[in-house]
C-alpha cells in the first residue's frame, strides 16, 4: 500500500489476491459496500445520487452526499463525495495483477469535479509547486 | 477538520494561475500587484481577482504602503488542506483493511 499527497490527492494502492469480478462486487453491491465502507443506497448508474451513512458524531451527521460519475464495469468507478460543505471526488481503478489478483487504486481528490480538467493538465506544475514550497518552508526554519 | 477553510484552499489552488501567483509569493518576502502581473502573464485586473480569492483562502496577506499594495504568502493557511489529506489517508487505509477482510469472507 502507498499513500501520497504530492498532487493534493490521497492515493492508496493495494494488490488483493482476488479477481477483478469480486472486487467490483465489493465496490458496487449495497450489502457488500456496507460491510467495508458505509451503509448506502448506491446504484451503479451514472448521474444517480446516493448517500453513504455512518453513525453521527459530534458536529457531524455522518452523511456523505454522492453522485455517480463513472461506471466502467470491472475497470473504473467514480463518484463525487460531499460532506460538511466540502466537495471532492473518489476514483477507483481496477487492474488485473497476475495470478488472479487485482491492483486496486483509490484516488480521493479535494478538487471539485468541475476543476478536474484544469487540475489534470497542471499535474506537473502542482508537483513542482509543492517541491518549491518545501524549499520555502525550509528557509523559514 | 476545518472543512469550509479547506474548501477555500482547494478552490484557490485548483487554478494554475493562482498557484503560480502563490508560488511566486513564496519565493519573495513581498511582491506588489505590478510585479506579480509582470510575472503572471495575465492582465492586472485578472491578477487582482486571483489575489482576492487567495486572500479569502487566507493564503496571502497584504499591506498598503502609499499607493502600492504589497502581498506576501501565508503558507500556514495550507494546514486545512494537509489536515484533510491526513484525515482521508487514515480513513482509506482503514477501509482498505476492512475490504481485504470482506474479500476473505467472500471466499469462504
Amino acid at each position: 500500500m502507498t499513500t501520497s499527497n504530492e498532487t493534493g490527492t490521497v492515493v492508496i494502492e493495494r494488490i488483493f489476491p482476488h479477481p477483478p469480478e469480486k472486487l467490483w462486487r465489493a465496490l458496487t453491491e449495497n450489502s457488500l459496500i456496507a460491510e467495508w465502507l458505509m451503509k448506502n443506497d448506491f446504484e451503479p448508474v451514472v448521474g444517480q445520487k446516493f448517500q453513504l451513512r455512518s453513525d453521527p458524531v459530534a458536529q457531524w451527521d455522518g452523511i456523505i452526499d454522492c453522485k455517480v460519475l463513472i461506471v466502467d464495469p470491472l475497470q473504473r468507478l467514480s463518484y463525487s463525495w460531499r460532506t460538511l460543505g466540502l466537495g471532492s471526488v473518489v476514483l477507483f481503478t481496477l487492474t488485473p495483477a497476475g495470478d488472479g489478483g487485482t491492483l486496486l487504486r483509490m484516488e480521493h481528490s479535494g478538487f471539485r469535479s468541475d476543476q478536474q480538467a484544469a487540475y489534470k493538465g497542471a499535474t506537473y506544475g502542482w508537483k513542482k509547486f509543492l517541491g518549491n514550497l518545501e524549499q520555502f518552508l525550509e528557509r523559514l526554519d | 477538520m476545518s472543512t469550509p477553510q479547506a474548501n477555500h484552499v482547494f478552490r484557490a489552488l485548483a487554478d494554475p494561475t493562482r498557484r503560480a501567483i502563490f508560488e511566486e509569493l513564496t519565493r519573495h518576502d513581498e511582491r506588489t500587484v505590478h510585479a506579480l502581473t509582470r510575472h503572471a502573464g495575465v492582465s492586472q485586473p485578472a491578477v487582482s481577482k486571483h489575489l482576492t480569492i487567495l486572500k479569502r483562502a487566507k493564503l496571502v496577506r497584504h499591506r498598503r504602503e502609499g499607493r502600492e499594495t504589497h502581498y506576501r504568502a501565508h503558507p500556514d493557511a495550507l494546514a486545512p488542506m494537509s489536515d484533510w489529506l491526513r484525515h482521508y489517508s487514515a480513513f482509506w487505509g482503514d477501509r482498505f483493511d476492512r475490504l481485504e477482510a470482506l474479500l476473505q469472507r467472500m471466499n469462504a
